[in-house]
């Protein structure tokens, strides 16, 4: 792994969102879970997280992101490594001495409290006087905006209803940090979509730190000050959304981050100071790509492109990277056109170009030539 | 003609609600032009018919084997047919009798050609045995009187006649009771099912002390039973808890070891508990091999009420834990864990949290557990003693040894009559609907 892509996962934390403080808030160091002493579900997990920071740990399912949450929640314990809140080790701290909201994944609302009850029930843990404890709950239920449905049950709210009364029982107590595992995993798309932009929205006004686990890459991208992508126990890439997409760490991040094209060679030359190297794919093209985490000739490698990077029938001479190409495919997507081609014997190389008017569609079996720049074309590891 | 398209809903305008796609306020009708009522019930019909046929075995089961004894049980508890066929000219004349002093000499004639044609077709037994259930001496009286009169010719005196026999005849107490007892129907099993009795004047009374039982014994029944109920519920809450909360393979080896009594005999199970309870059983010598009580200080805990509640508490166990169970499977742990995470306590999110929503099983398993106890009849009959019988061992008695159908129906129909109310009352109070059986 170059240095230079390194620093992605040791980076130190951001400042929070009013600038006052560098040291982490949540701090995982070395944490490691084993349920049946066997295989490590987390392996060596070290995240520093800033005060009022939004971070997803995303991730394929079972790759233990619920289990890193219910290890800072205190429902599980770390096998190894220490958790720290506020720069103090919680491992032995029981769960309802934490202070953290938790919103879960099927929202464990209390069906047998009314919707005030079950906003209630944390202040009336800390014995809230009676006045104050109400002044509260409506206020917690103005915010998501479910002013009107404190009496109802549960039962009686559909699923975003739900959601959002969820959201604001973990909030009402005003903890410093909120827990979400995959909140709106039981949502449709539309409710989904306006629920990610009001729990951002609350993030920002109230300023708490988030810890937001999803497997859905694209509702992590629109939250997330940082996401930290998990596979297999371990953190693959921590960065920030964009950095994430337009920089992947490795082809594991590169395949799981948005759309990717990928093609499979070996290193030929390397040049690590001018930031250029090339790799022959298995047809015998050579392509010049930037090495990532490659670092000698003779690897293995995987070239990642993104494929509204690829620009058909380029100026022949004005990328380092031309090559002749068949249409496969083209389909018609509203406001962009998906172009499959067979390129250097890929057949599953896609092309994403914007519908505009002067951008002529192609018709399948049509031949092309396509072409992308070095920076776009990252060699990652195979 | 409007038919009812579903077509396909343009995918891109994720906005549009099904609400609103165009109801057209015409009748609605199929394709073929039959309106979509006639055409939907006739479907419904169709599959009504198929249930109907599904359950009618049970039905007709149920009807045969459990509506109709019910009925036969509750109309054998009024029922009073002896007095009126076998005494039927003493009936008719005994009617206008004002009760004071004697019957009218026409009584006695009557009773005398009753007796004497009963003894002859030896149909008088009957009617002796039902008097002797009012009047103790009864039965000696009549049968004696029958002997007498069998090949007797009728006499001129017959009220002489009969005092002579037996001078029993010439106390107005058994001309009462004829009276009393000529309508088809009677209360008096009821009455003797309540400890009560007709006091010579016709008045209904408490028996005296020493003769009551019954009512003791209903009391017995029912607060050994909460008892009962309540012991299971205490045993069994925690191992339902477990059985739902514990690793598959665990908990699957937990509950076969809670089902495990179903597979052996009722009869076993209750033997087991005399070998262990008994005054020279495993329990005791056990207690006394380690010095916790002497060898002339054995604990009497079989025969008596103590065998009765532990062995009912035993043998109901699993009709507890069984409905806890199912219920405590739904309630899914982040319940408690998100109580927790709001700052409850261990036993703070067990009391507001999980403990409310066990209620429906609570409830379940205590309304089962309950009735099956009121209702039991064959352990306390073996480990219950003197102190430990149920009303039913009563009942049993009544129809088994001393043949007085009409009482034991009568305090089954009593039984049956406290269950019903108590269940009404329970369902007022806890609602059936929030119960959960499995
Ligand atoms: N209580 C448990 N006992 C044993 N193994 C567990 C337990 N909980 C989780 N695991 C295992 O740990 C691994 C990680 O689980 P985890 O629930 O953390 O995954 P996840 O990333 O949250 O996945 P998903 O997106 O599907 O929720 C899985 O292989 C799972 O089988
Ligand atoms: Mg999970």
């Amino acid at each position: 792994m170059p240095p230079s892509e390194q620093t992605d996962v040791l980076e130190p934390p951001h400042a929070g969102a009013d600038g006052s403080t560098d040291a982490a808030f949540v701090s995982f160091r070395d944490v490691q879970k084993s349920y049946d002493g066997e295989t490590l579900v987390v392996k060596g997990f070290n995240l520093d997280i800033a005060k009022g920071e939004f971070i997803t740990l995303l991730g394929p399912s079972g790759s233990g992101k619920t289990t890193c949450l219910m290890m800072t929640a205190g429902f599980e314990v770390p096998t190894h490594g220490d958790i720290l809140l506020k720069g103090t080790p919680i491992n032995s701290m029981p769960p309802h001495k934490r202070g953290l909201g938790i919103v879960f994944q099927n929202y464990a609302l209390f069906p047998h409290m009314t919707v005030a009850e079950n906003l209630a029930f944390p202040l009336e843990v800390r014995s809230l006087p009676k006045a104050e404890r109400a002044a509260k709950v409506q206020r917690a239920l103005e915010m998501v905006r479910l002013g009107s449905f404190g009496d109802r049950r549960p039962a009686q709210l559909s699923g975003g209803q739900q959601q959002r009364v969820a959201l604001a029982r973990a909030l009402v107590f005003e903890p410093d940090v909120v827990l979400m595992d995959e909140p709106l995993g039981a949502l449709d798309k539309n409710l989904r979509e306006e629920m990610q932009f009001e729990i951002k929205h609350i993030h920002e006004n109230l300023g708490v730190t988030m810890i937001y686990v999803t497997h859905d890459q694209s509702e992590a991208l629109t939250m997330s000050d940082r996401i930290a992508v998990f596979n297999d126990g371990v953190v693959q890439q921590l960065a920030t959304p964009q950095e994430l997409y337009e920089r992947p760490a490795n082809a594991f991040v590169a395949r799981f981050i948005g759309e990717n094209n990928t093609l499979v060679g070996d290193v030929v030359e390397m040049d690590g100071a001018a930031g250029k190297c090339v790799v022959r794919v298995d047809g015998g093209a050579e392509i010049k790509a930037l090495p990532v985490n490659v670092s000698k000739t003779g690897e293995r490698s995987t070239l990642s492109l993104r494929p509204e990077r690829v620009v058909i029938d380029p100026e022949p001479g004005s990328l380092p990277n031309i090559f002749e190409a068949d249409v496969e495919e083209v389909i018609y997507l509203g406001d962009h056109h998906r172009t499959r081609v067979n390129v250097l014997g890929n057949r599953e190389f896609v092309i994403k170009t914007p519908n505009a008017a002067n951008v002529r569609p192609h018709r399948q079996g049509e031949r092309i030539t396509v072409g992308w720049a070095l920076e776009d074309c990252r060699a990652l590891d195979a | 003609m409007s038919t009812i398209s579903s077509g396909p809903r343009p995918a891109d305008y994720p906005n549009r609600r099904p609400e609103e796609a165009v109801a057209e306020p015409t009748v609605m009708t199929t394709a073929d032009g039959t309106p979509l009522k006639v055409s939907l019930s006739r479907k419904l019909r169709r599959s009504k018919i198929k249930a109907m046929l599904l359950v009618a075995p049970l039905f007709v089961f149920l009807v045969v084997s459990f509506v109709m004894p019910i009925f036969d049980m509750l109309s054998r508890s009024v029922d009073n047919p002896e007095v009126p066929t076998e005494l039927s000219r003493t009936v008719a004349a005994i009617e206008g009798w004002d009760g004071e002093g004697l019957p009218p000499e026409t009584v006695f004639a009557a009773a005398f050609q009753d007796i004497k044609e009963g003894a002859q077709n030896r149909s008088i037994g009957r009617v002796a045995t039902r008097l002797n259930y009012e009047e103790s001496g009864a039965r000696s009286l009549i049968m004696k009187t029958a002997r007498n009169v069998r090949n007797a010719e009728m006499p001129a005196n017959a009220k002489a006649f009969l005092i002579d026999i037996d001078e029993d005849w010439g106390d107005p107490a058994i001309w009462h009771v004829i009276q009393r007892e000529s309508d088809p129907y009677t209360l008096s099993y009821y009455l003797a099912a309540l400890d009560m009795e007709y006091n010579a004047q016709g008045e209904i009374v408490e028996k005296p002390e020493y003769m009551q039982l019954y009512v003791d014994l209903f009391i017995r029944t029912l607060w050994m039973s909460l008892l009962i109920t309540f012991l299971t519920l205490l045993l069994g809450y925690p191992v339902a808890y477990l059985l739902a909360n514990l690793p598959m393979r665990i908990s699957n080896l937990l509950m076969i070891m809670v089902l495990l009594p179903f597979w052996t005999s009722l009869l076993v199970r209750t033997t087991t508990w005399i070998a262990i309870l008994q005054s020279q059983g495993v329990l005791n010598d056990m207690m006394v091999a380690v010095g916790l009580i002497s060898d002339d200080g054995r604990l009497q805990m079989i025969h008596n009420q103590t065998g009765t509640i532990i062995a009912m508490t035993h043998i109901l166990l699993p009709f507890m834990i069984l409905p806890l169970y199912s219920v405590m499977k739904t309630i899914p742990p982040s319940y408690l864990r998100a109580a927790r995470s709001m700052g409850a306590s261990q036993l703070y999110a067990f009391r507001r949290v999980y403990f409310p929503q066990t209620l429906a099983g609570i409830g379940a398993g205590g309304i089962l557990v309950f009735i099956l106890s009121i209702g039991y009849y064959i352990t306390p009959a073996l480990v219950g003693g003197q102190s430990g019988r149920f009303i039913t061992n009563f009942i049993a008695y009544h129809m088994q040894s001393s043949l007085n159908w009409g009482l034991a129906a009568a305090i089954a129909s009593i039984l049956l009559a406290a269950v019903v109310i108590l269940y009404l009352l329970y369902n007022r109070l806890v609602g059936v609907d929030n119960m959960k059986l499995g």
